[in-house]
């Protein structure tokens, strides 16, 4: 027995023939943040679905803490806090009701339930909320009501799609530090569009393209493959290319507009000061060095769009 | 679980004005008719002078409100269950049953018992209401006892219809529709076999089964009758949710 929290074995799910999620296989570990990410129609929403038992997958299985989701459904549904990308609620009842009534179908014990109640609504904020009716309550709150439903079981997995939509700046950021201390006990997956919420929040990343997983990794990796070794260095005047690339540990010169120069370096190697004293030398008139970063979203279409130039070092 | 759910859907139909209006209005008819039966037994039955015309006084006004009950209920029933899964359909909240450690049984039969036990306040309303009559006069609670059994069931299998075509659709008002048509053709199928009462069609009707707890007789062949439809609707809602699952 391994100490997998999910474990979701060649996920298939087939619409009317045509495949919204093929042979999706990942695990995750106690005190893991999954990011989840992927272009609209990828399968995220999909693929959680079927992680939760709201939708029965064509093929494949899930497990969570080892027991399996089709075959014991009560017992594994127990263990996941599942927050939609529609939030579920019942906007007829005030916050303290819905989360009640949230509490009591996941099992609480009816003396635990107050203690679960008041506990959920102090980690989302809502404790001055109570009395309120979830209908007359912000996005913002009516999103926190929703993941407060999710946590009030303190189930062992978190299924969270795209929970920081909606919200305004203050809002994402006591959410993300929300989602980073109930990482902490258990384990998170969430989905989301935003690419920098997953490099502050997740230590585990997923990116899914039209059905298939394409990235599977530790968000190191992402980062990595996002810093490269590349320098972008600015001249006063245009400078001597040839030069430029005869410099030592320099792989490549690729000059842009505006006297900019992206120079490639090998991996591992710091030509930085010979570049500045290169400059010096020749009079070029450097006024700018700076590493040239790929941003996480070229890394994202790179990933997404495979015709466009292959990955460098994906890591399966 | 199942008592979880049904507590969920009583509170709901409280937190909104349906419930009570609802309540209200029907209380009102149904007092309404019984004040009227009791006015009018005493010019019928001082008309009745054969001994062999007359009847009780129980069985004269609870004719009247059980007869009363029984119709108004086909319109009342579908405007309580129609929001009953479509409107959860409606407002995408279902994730929020399905992700949650039930079955799909618990889902529905839950459902299912808290209408039924919201209907059951009206039953016992009617019930009282009747038993006041034991304060002058000496009453049947036999009769009393039938009739709430026989609205009690018939009530159920209402609800039972009413529950399948709420799951059916996202738009309550086609199914508070959907089921209206449906209870209302079944209420009267044996009209149109009047001239046949042994044919199959006419056994079907919820009516003529209603019938012989309405004269006060329980029998244990209509309630296996109405046992039966409701069992098979909730098979079946629990079929089309579990479609939703398997086919998305």
């Amino acid at each position: 027995m391994n100490n997998f929290t999910v474990e979701a074995i060649e996920l298939t799910r087939l619409y009317g023939g045509r495949p919204a999620v093929s042979d999706v296989s990942f695990n995750l570990t106690q005190g893991q943040v999954l990011g989840f990410l992927g272009p609209n129609g990828a399968g995220k929403s999909t693929t959680m679905k079927m992680l939760t038992g709201n939708l029965a997958p064509s093929a494949g299985s899930v497990k969570i803490c080892g027991i399996d989701m089709i075959e014991n459904p009560k017992e594994a549904k127990a263990l996941i806090g599942y927050l939609p990308e529609m939030r579920p609620l019942y906007k007829e009842f005030t916050v303290d009701e819905y989360l009640t009534i949230a509490a009591r179908l996941h099992k609480v014990s009816s003396k635990h339930i107050k203690k679960a109640v008041e506990n959920a609504k102090a980690r989302c904020g809502l404790s001055h909320m109570s009395k309120r009716l979830i209908e007359n309550l912000s996005n913002g709150y009516q999103q926190r009501v929703g993941i407060a439903q999710a946590i009030i079981h303190n189930p062992m997995v978190v299924i969270l799609d795209e929970p920081t939509v909606g919200l305004d700046p203050i809002q994402i950021r006591d959410i993300r530090a929300l989602i980073r201390e109930i990482g902490g006990q258990h384990s998170v997956i969430l989905s989301t569009h935003i690419l920098p919420e997953v490099e502050m929040v997740c230590d585990h990343v997923q990116i899914i393209d039209k059905g298939k997983l394409v990235f599977n990794g530790s968000i190191d990796v992402l980062k990595r493959q996002r810093i490269g070794n590349k320098l972008l260095v600015g001249f006063n005047k245009t400078p001597d290319i040839e030069k430029l690339a005869k410099i030592k540990d320099v792989t490549e010169v690729e000059a842009l507009e505006n006297n900019m120069v992206r120079i490639r370096f090998a991996e591992g190697k710091l030509p930085h000061e010979a570049i500045v004293q290169a400059s010096v030398k020749n009079g070029w008139g450097l006024y700018q060095i700076a590493p040239d970063q790929t941003s996480l979203e070229d890394v994202f279409m790179q990933l997404t769009f495979q015709d466009v130039a292959a990955p460098d070092a994906v890591a399966a | 679980m199942i008592l979880s759910i049904a507590r969920k859907e009583i509170k709901s139909m409280f937190a909104s004005p349906m419930g009570w209006i609802i309540l209200a209005l029907l209380m009102f008819a149904f007092g309404t008719y019984y004040l009227n039966g009791v006015n009018d037994y005493f010019e019928v039955m001082s008309g009745a002078i054969r001994p062999a015309e007359r009847y009780g006084v129980t069985q004269f006004v609870g004719q009247t409100v059980y007869g009363l009950a029984s119709f108004i209920m086909l319109f009342a029933v579908p405007l309580l269950s129609m929001r009953l899964i479509s409107e959860e359909r409606r407002s995408q909240t279902l994730p929020f049953l399905f992700s949650a450690p039930l079955s799909l049984t618990d889902i529905v039969v839950g459902k299912f018992v808290g209408l039924v036990a919201f209907l059951s306040i009206l039953i016992v309303y009617i019930a009282l209401m009747l038993c006041t009559l034991n304060i002058w006069s000496d009453i049947d609670f036999g009769y009393i006892l039938a009739n709430s059994l026989g609205l009690f069931l018939l009530l159920a299998s209402f609800s039972a219809l009413g529950l399948y075509f709420s799951s059916l659709t996202s738009q309550p008002v086609v199914a508070a529709i959907l089921s209206f048509i449906a209870l209302f053709a079944l209420m009267i199928l044996d009209r149109f076999f009047a001239g046949d009462p042994s044919n199959t069609m006419s056994q079907l009707s919820l009516m003529k089964h209603f019938q012989s707890f309405a004269g006060g007789l329980i029998d244990s062949g209509d309630i296996a009758y109405f046992v039966l439809f409701i069992i098979t609707f909730l098979i079946l809602t629990i079929r089309r949710l579990d479609a939703d699952r398997l086919r998305g």
